[in-house]
């Protein structure tokens, strides 16, 4: 005991002559030029969006433009009847939001099972979660067309909008780590007072699992915002388009010329994900942390 | 007595049982229809001459994997994968390390930080790639500017066939949160007693990164590495939106490769096989991944 504290006290003194003085200094001198780093495409994308034409190509470049022209946000959204933002937001939105849903209902049932119930073949079908968790979605991609040609369901959501309702590897996985978590006492009480699994799930998991519900949440709707593959390859015709596909669209169009306008849509693509980021930040720090120590 | 409780218990156990399937049901529907069902009928359409129509279809054996060996432009993606895996793990995880490092000192503000390293991470995707193109534009871009200030003559970025692959793998450093929190998180796993007897036998900042931090960090930075090469098979949205695997086919990637494959060219056995070759690597480095994972564990208990 005595010889810990005389350790501690002696890398505290050290820690008192000027290192941890030079300590600071090194390390904001690294944060503070990354951090600007990190955000600067941030930058370079809203000043653009800012800039009349003319400004965009100027040389040498501004980060802040002389003249703001707040119009392009309009312009850039309503000014081509060849893309219909409005439409594509509405089915990124709904997309997103149903996935969301999807996600969170078929994953929550499945970690369940797998963290609190006992049953043979039990273990076979979680090393198949884990050796699922990690195969992306593109490697299935061409048979999948295929099958969702042959249910007819080329140019719909549905190719989109079914699957998440059937679970995903790394979010089961996710919500069992979480589930593991919380005390047996408090699933043997409810059983006392004659609780079934349905409940114990309802009554108890879901209110302690709101952070880990949430961390899987804000996951599945960055994935979803973002998703350029899926809609790129089972949607044709504009109605059904989402936005990103809307973007590349617009980029084919006018990108060439149109600078300013195509940053001024892609800033407003963006202005969701930022919002959910910056709301959730604390859950996606964590979420990820245990995907990867844990597992 | 046993056997009079066996009973009840048995029945109680089996209706746990059902209930775990039940639970499970939606999840394994899923990995049948859209997952296992899809992988075995890729394997099966690669022995075929599967162009459009699944009417009428040919088996040819091999043919599809002796077309695809033969195709200059199948190693030209191959070798251009590698590159970018290569490129990713050598820079995307020490430059992920070197954040993790920084975001693991006790300064204040730490967390302003470690959000806005996140940040480009949740944002990519095309808006960001679209940002991107004119950040590397040559002549107006801010990246060339901004090295000229310095006095560097900066190189063509994407639309150099040199250029093109390291300009993505910068383009990916980025996007390293999820690496950078994992390392993070790990460093932060690393019993501080270490460090404490590190420097008691005089240990500087390099000796105790070198003898204590990696070592302790190396089951972590494994499964990061595995990440970061699963994530590389990825990068299909920069690939469309920046460069469309040119100039000439020096960013066609394996995923680009099928992409035209099955999506333009409609060579749709072709990329069933070029699927199922990405398939197969995918899982022998999650296999490899678990693999290691597991050792690390038996070790950790051996000696903890």
């Amino acid at each position: 005991m005595t010889a810990r504290k005389r350790k501690e006290s002696v890398s505290w003194r050290k820690s008192i002559h000027g290192r941890r003085a030079i300590g600071y200094i090194l390390t904001f001198a690294l944060l503070v030029p990354l951090g600007v780093a990190f955000v600067l495409p941030f930058i370079v994308m809203v000043s653009t969006a800012l800039k009349p034409l003319n400004q965009v190509f100027a040389f040498p470049p501004r980060l802040i433009p002389e003249t703001v022209q707040w119009e392009n946000f309009a312009d850039g959204w309503y000014g081509y009847g060849y893309v219909n933002f409005t439409t594509c937001t509405w089915n990124s939105l709904k997309i997103t939001i149903n996935n969301i849903i999807g996600n969170v209902v078929s994953c929550t049932l499945a970690a369940y099972a797998f963290a609190r119930l006992k049953a043979r073949g039990k273990n076979f079908f979680f090393a198949i979660v884990l050796a699922t968790m990690l195969l992306p979605n593109e490697a299935l991609v061409v048979p999948q067309y295929v099958l969702f040609n042959r249910f007819g369901w080329l140019d719909t959501h549905l190719p989109l909008m079914v699957p998440p309702w059937f679970g995903w590897p790394f979010f089961i996985f996710l919500l069992r780590q979480f589930f593991l978590t919380i005390p047996e006492e408090l699933v043997d009480a409810a059983k006392i007072d004659g609780a079934g699994h349905a409940r114990i799930l309802l009554q108890i998991f879901i209110p302690l699992s709101k952070p880990a519900l949430a961390t899987l949440a804000i996951f599945a709707f960055i994935g979803n915002w973002n998703n350029f593959f899926g809609p790129l390859l089972y949607l044709r015709t504009p109605d059904v388009q989402t936005l990103p596909v809307c973007l590349v669209q617009y980029q084919g169009a006018y990108g060439n010329t149109e600078w300013h306008l195509m940053m001024a849509v892609a800033t407003i693509a963006v202005i969701p994900v930022l919002l959910i980021f910056v709301f959730g930040q604390r859950y996606f720090v964590e979420g990820i942390a245990t995907s990867g120590v844990k597992g | 007595m046993m056997r009079r409780f066996s009973r009840p218990i048995s029945a109680s156990a089996r209706r746990e049982e059902r209930i775990f399937y039940l639970f499970i049901l939606p999840w394994l529907i899923g990995l049948v229809v859209f997952s296992a069902g899809p992988v075995f009928g890729m394997l099966g359409l690669s022995f075929t001459d599967w162009r459009i129509s699944l009417d009428d279809l040919q088996f040819i054996g091999l043919d599809n994997y002796a077309k695809l060996f033969d195709d200059p432009i199948f190693w030209t993606s191959v070798g251009n994968t590698l590159y970018i895996v290569v490129g990713r793990v050598v820079f995307g995880v020490s430059f992920a390390l070197l954040l993790a490092v920084l975001l693991n000192q006790k300064v204040p503000g730490i967390a302003f930080f470690r959000a806005v390293y996140y940040l480009p991470t949740v944002t990519a995707g095309v808006a960001v790639a679209l940002v991107w193109i004119w950040i590397f534009n040559p002549r107006l871009g801010i990246l060339n500017y901004s090295l000229k200030q310095i006095g560097i003559q900066g190189p063509p970025w994407i639309f150099s066939k040199t250029w093109v692959k390291p300009s993505l793998i910068l383009m990916s450093m980025f996007s390293v949160g999820p690496i950078m929190i994992i390392l993070l998180a790990g460093l932060q796993g690393v019993p501080k007693e270490l460090y404490e007897s590190a420097e008691i036998d005089g240990a500087g900042l390099w000796a105790k990164f070198r003898n204590v931090t990696l070592p302790m960090l190396s089951p972590v930075l494994f499964f990061v590495i595995i990440i970061s090469v699963v994530s590389s098979f990825q990068n299909f949205t920069e690939i469309r939106v920046m460069t469309e695997g040119g100039p000439g086919e020096s960013s066609n990637v394996l995923i680009w490769y099928l992409w035209e494959n099955a999506f333009i060219f409609l060579q749709l056995g072709i990329a069933a096989a070029v699927a199922w070759i990405m398939f197969v690597v995918l899982m022998v480095l999650t296999g490899a991944q678990f693999w290691v994972g597991r050792r690390w564990v038996y070790y950790e208990a051996d000696t903890g």
